[in-house]
């Protein structure tokens, strides 16, 4: 442990006089110690007693049979393993994990690909275009998504749905009166239309930040020296927001899994079955809405170890940019 | 070429925003058309009407409110004092508390719904406005203990060490120097945290199921039949007098809000 992580020391006094002194024992220097514990203390409590204590629950509840019955008399009753082994042979389940693995891909991969296409393209239009372009993306970015879900309904209604007659008008085919809620694949993609349209503006604000921080001066040495745009790019641009793009990558991997809100009200709750499921309204269906909690319990346990194991990467380099602070 | 490109761009992206609020002044026979009219010459405002006469909306509205203040106040009381430790002081256990920190943003709030429900029951905190609150301030807590965080270090070390050599004490330096400072942060958190509240959909939808309880979100989300009889033109009124305060509290402070979330990110 060198000086800088003795318990309590201020930063602020990190940057001065580096061989510090033994400061004598005094009580001034007790409560400095104490201070950051005493201002981290409101946060952590609310944390373990909202958080931290129903996770505990969750675990316990996953092992029970607790249903509205339980739920009156507080009390479940302990069955083991048997709602996992239900959960683990239910096929229902597999099919579920695999459309969300495949909807996570898709999704992560639209929203990084057009997200940084845009980014780039920011760099190349005038100032003007810049901050129209700009303008666009961060009003799609403040649309709470329960109204973008009201919107996508109403643009994509089958009969006087915007988005039919403009297929049509375009020569894209014959749209007229298409059910864009017909089948799972069609509600899955208009779902995922809708989330990457939503999670594009962050992603593009956030490349094109890394993006102006390519130095102009290494570029048109690059150039100078006879390299061509495309080699200049992948060796001089491509390592500066490779950090970005990573850690944009595995936030949306996280956030594509747990989606509810969108596939739920968007597809919604009358055509929703077994055939269009992703895994967050699965467990919602499951758990919630069949009130059998502790089967919701042992899908929670499930979905929560699958996220954890996705974000173990980007928690990583989250803390080790905590730690490097000042 | 690329300038025509960025205007297709945007036409595209900006489109269901501009339908959404165009919808909402359109008179109800250029709506059921099969042609839709791309821009209104008759605007009405009748579908307003309708939407705010629409059963809960104005409960739906005052219950968002006030679950959004008190979330948004008791946060950022917690969450600055908790960034003050992290920009300002090294303790052992830090590491575990930005661990806990990050790792809570991570847990998908779907998989949390059934033990806060069961939990919050037991309390008696489901159908309460004061189990949501708490609830949310799990969710907003850690995204505003790392903003602010971001912003504290953003304050150059200069000004306190200054403040500090005329003889301010610690907290005397805190309040005349670092708070001025730090308040534009402070404000873009606090907008950022009263969006997500506001927006929020999965907890308020479980935790509150008497109708005169619920945020305006759920109200939104109820008022679709099936698509055949759907209000379309009240459906876009309501959606646009949901969506109008967000939008305007986002372009307020959109350029601080993608400093906050990416601080340090930019550096790798």
């Amino acid at each position: 442990m060198t000086p800088s992580e003795l318990p309590g020391t201020a930063y602020a006094a990190e940057a001065g006089i580096r061989p510090r002194r033994r400061r004598p024992f005094t009580v001034a220097r007790v409560v400095r110690g104490a201070a950051p514990y005493l201002l981290i203390l409101p946060v952590v409590a609310i944390v373990v007693a909202i958080l931290g204590y129903p996770l505990y629950h969750l675990a316990r509840l996953s092992f029970q049979k607790y249903g509205l019955f339980e739920l009156i008399a507080h009390h479940g009753t302990n069955v083991g393993w048997a709602n996992y082994s239900s959960i683990l042979h239910d096929q229902v389940f597999w099919h579920v994990l695999v459309r969300t693995i495949v909807f996570t891909v898709a999704n992560v991969a639209l929203t990084m690909g057009i997200g940084t296409l845009l980014a780039l393209l920011l760099t190349k239009v005038s100032s003007v275009v810049r901050v129209l372009l700009t303008a666009g993306l961060v009003l799609a970015w403040s649309m709470p998504p329960v109204v973008a879900v009201q919107v996508w309904l109403w643009m994509t209604n089958y009969e006087n749905g915007v988005l039919n007659y403009t297929l049509t008008k375009l020569h894209v085919g014959n749209y007229f009166q298409h059910d864009w809620y017909a089948t799972p694949f069609s509600q899955l993609s208009l779902t995922t239309s809708l989330i990457v349209w939503g999670a594009i503006p962050f992603v593009v604000v956030t490349v094109y930040a890394g993006l102006t921080q390519v130095p102009t001066e290494i570029v048109e040495a690059a150039e100078i020296d006879g390299a061509r745009p495309w080699r200049v790019f992948w060796d001089v641009t491509v390592p500066i927001i490779k950090p970005i793009f990573l850690v944009l990558t595995s936030l949306s991997i996280i956030w594509d899994f747990g989606v509810f809100t969108q596939p739920f009200l968007l597809i919604d709750q009358t055509r929703i079955n077994a055939s269009n499921e992703l895994m967050g309204v699965y467990l919602f269906e499951e758990g919630y809405l069949k009130t059998d909690f502790g089967r919701g319990a042992a899908i929670s346990i499930l979905m929560l170890l699958i996220v954890a194991i996705l974000s173990i990467f980007y928690v990583r380099k989250m803390v080790r940019m905590g730690d490097e602070a000042r | 070429m690329w300038d025509a490109i960025g205007v297709v761009v945007f036409v595209v992206i900006a489109f269901p925003v501009y339908w959404m609020i165009a919808s909402a002044f359109k008179p109800d026979h250029e709506l059921n058309s099969l042609t839709p009219t791309w821009f209104s010459l008759h605007p009405t405002l009748s579908h307003f009407g309708d939407a705010i006469h629409r059963p809960f909306f104005w409960d739906g509205v005052k219950n968002s409110l006030i679950v959004v203040t008190v979330t948004v106040a008791l946060s950022m009381v917690c969450a600055f004092l908790a960034a003050i430790a992290l920009a300002k002081f090294r303790f052992t256990g830090r590491k575990l508390f930005i661990i806990l920190i990050i790792g809570i943003q991570m847990l998908p709030q779907v998989g949390l719904i059934i033990p806060l429900y069961v939990v919050l029951a037991r309390y008696h905190q489901v159908n309460a406005l004061s189990g949501v609150i708490v609830t949310y301030m799990t969710f907003v807590l850690p995204f505003s203990v790392w903003m602010l965080r971001g912003f504290l270090l953003g304050v150059p070390k200069d000004l306190e060490e200054a403040a500090m050599v005329d003889g301010s004490s610690r907290i005397g330096s805190f309040t005349r120097i670092l708070l001025p400072l730090v308040a534009p942060g402070l404000v873009a958190t606090s907008i950022f945290a009263f969006i997500t509240t506001w927006n929020e959909y999965i907890f308020a939808r479980v935790l509150l199921n008497d109708q005169a309880k619920q945020t305006a979100t759920v109200w939104l989300s109820y008022f679709t039949g099936t698509s055949r009889n759907t209000d379309w033109g009240g459906l876009m009124a309501g959606s646009t007098l949901i969506a109008i305060p967000v939008i305007i509290f986002f372009l307020l402070v959109q350029r601080k809000i993608a400093f906050g979330l990416t601080t340090g990110a930019v550096r790798g």
